[in-house]
């Protein structure tokens, strides 16, 4: 009885001298996996359907979305993403990607935020990605190579940085978590994905270069505006609504802090 | 940055005989599975490398190292695991890949016609760490390659 | 109706055709329950035949072991650049989709 407890301590003792390198090994391991899985990317066939979708006549007004200005001016799709969020005049305020299509749907199309608003995302893999992540898809899809830039010149984009930065390391919920706990410190992970530091310029660019990405687990392609909602989930923290101030501030937080990164999204992750 | 070319995806499909098609199945005429009539379902329905091989007209495999497995050893997630296989065995048929511990075997089949490279590539599930087989018919002889990968699972966030 | 297939084909050195092909499928493996506690019917493609010019050049068989929106690389001697390459499948429940790329 003995003799068998202290073997079970050698050899969890031999266990822990041993554990550095088998995991140093298997991230080896796991990034060549990555490789092997960015050679063919799902989110290309969303991005397809996205485009469909964007040229097609829909809504009250029967009108395309080929007509939308998302920054860069009307009808300019290439290269958006890399400059979002940004300050729009005709709505006087700071709109991410995913705010400003939902406002081309409305002013362009006819649809009501009530509708558009109602189910943005998909809930699983059994059911079909919607027309929201379908267009976010193709419009992020045509960033790809753009170097990321965002306007920080008009005082509202200096403040939604700014509004951002604070919620960033605001601490809050039951597990008194602020988005610094995890993103702001070197060496963070859950389980094996290694979590960005937003404080490095290298990890803030891989990590808004990135997202929207195809998520394998889901099969499906999640968007920026659902990370954010499910790293609130994860913080305990009250629902992120969709397209909230909050949660555009933060994208711009990330992408000003991500400057100079070059797009390439959507990804593909684990 | 991408662009798509429209040309690329013409429908083929015709609407019209769809329908038939469709009333056909649903006043019991046809079995759905009569579309896919050069799919093995015994081969698919099997749980073993050597019960797959019975039902591919075949018995024993062969090992060979002139069938080179490209994937992984470790996966982190078990529902897309990338897997290549590249045969150097002349006359090379077909080429199958086989997950041991999955409930049935064979995840597909590949028929390698004159032309064509003994080289493909698909992206597998894997219920768990197991050993993944290659089986390829070449002369209308069975051979077999294996190679372990492991599976973890992912967590949340990322 | 299916979602279209994105399908990729160059003409790489030594006059090989590499050919990419990403399919939009469930690939549902009949083994997952609902919220329920029901078993979700398998539904997943199964055969898979690509063609150059009209003549075959590939048929596979997937089971439903092939991941969701499934990957299927291969290549083939003798396409010019200009030449079609036709991909289509069927499904468990007779679902067809055949879609076509220009060798590049």
């Amino acid at each position: 009885m003995k003799k068998k407890t202290f073997a079970a301590l050698i050899a969890a003792f031999l266990a822990t001298l041993a554990f550095p390198l088998v995991a140093q090994d298997a991230q080896k391991q796991i990034e060549r996996y990555r490789e092997l899985l960015a050679d063919g990317n799902p989110a290309e066939l969303l991005e397809m359907r996205g485009e469909d979708l964007w040229k097609q006549k829909r809504g009250p007004k029967n009108a395309s979305m080929e007509a939308c200005d998302l920054g860069l001016g009307a009808g300019k799709v290439a290269g958006v993403n890399a400059g979002l969020p940004r300050y729009f005049a005709d709505v006087d305020r700071v709109m991410d990607l995913e705010s400003r299509i939902v406002h081309c749907e409305i002013t362009l199309q006819g649809f009501t935020m009530a509708e558009l608003a109602k189910r943005p995302h998909s809930l699983n893999q059994s059911e079909r990605q919607t027309d929201h992540e379908a267009l976010t898809a193709y419009v992020v899809g045509q960033s790809r190579g753009a170097k990321v830039s965002l306007p920080q010149s008009h005082p509202k984009e200096q403040e939604s940085f700014l509004r951002g930065e604070k919620m960033f390391f605001f601490k809050g919920g039951p597990y008194d978590f602020a988005c610094a706990t995890c993103h702001g410190v070197d060496g963070q992970r859950i389980r094996l994905q290694d979590l960005p530091n937003f404080q490095k310029a290298d990890n803030a660019q891989r990590a808004f270069t990135t997202w929207p990405a195809y998520r394998v687990s889901q099969g499906a392609m999640r968007t920026m505006q659902w990370r954010l909602l499910d790293c609130f989930r994860q913080q305990r923290l009250p629902e992120m609504e969709f397209l909230s101030p909050a949660s555009i501030d933060l994208i711009t937080y990330m992408g000003v802090k991500g400057k100079d990164g070059t797009m390439d999204a959507p990804a593909i992750k684990r | 940055m991408t662009t798509i070319n429209h040309k690329r995806r013409v429908a083929l499909k015709s609407g019209g005989s769809l329908a038939v098609i469709t009333a056909a199945i649903s006043a019991g005429v046809l079995p759905v599975n009569a579309f896919a009539a050069d799919w093995n379902k015994a081969a698919f329905d099997a749980k073993t490398l050597n019960d797959v091989l019975k039902a591919m007209g075949g018995s024993a495999a062969e090992k060979s190292g002139d069938i080179v497995i490209t994937a992984p050893d470790i996966a982190e997630n078990g529902a897309v695991v990338p897997v290549a296989v590249a045969s150097k065995i002349p006359n090379t048929q077909s080429i199958s890949i086989l997950v041991e511990k999955n409930p049935s075997s064979l995840a597909a089949e590949f028929d390698i016609l004159p032309g064509t490279e003994a080289n493909v590539g698909t992206r597998v599930k894997m219920g768990q760490s197991s050993n993944v087989h290659a089986v390829v018919k070449a002369g209308g002889k069975y051979y077999v390659a294996t190679k372990e990968i492991k599976v973890t699972l992912g967590g949340c966030g990322g | 109706m299916a979602d279209p297939m994105r399908i990729r084909a160059q003409l790489k050195d030594g006059g090989i055709t590499e050919v990419r092909v990403l399919m939009a499928h469930i690939m549902e493996t009949g083994q997952r329950k609902d919220s329920a506690g029901n078993v979700i019917p398998a539904h997943h493609i199964q055969t898979v035949t690509a063609t150059w010019n009209g003549k075959t050049v590939l048929s596979a068989q997937f089971g439903p072991a092939v991941s969701q929106n499934p990957v299927m690389n291969f290549s083939f001697k003798g396409g010019a650049k200009g030449d079609k390459v036709v991909v289509s499948w069927t499904d468990t429940k007779g679902d067809k989709r055949s879609d076509e790329a220009v060798i590049a």
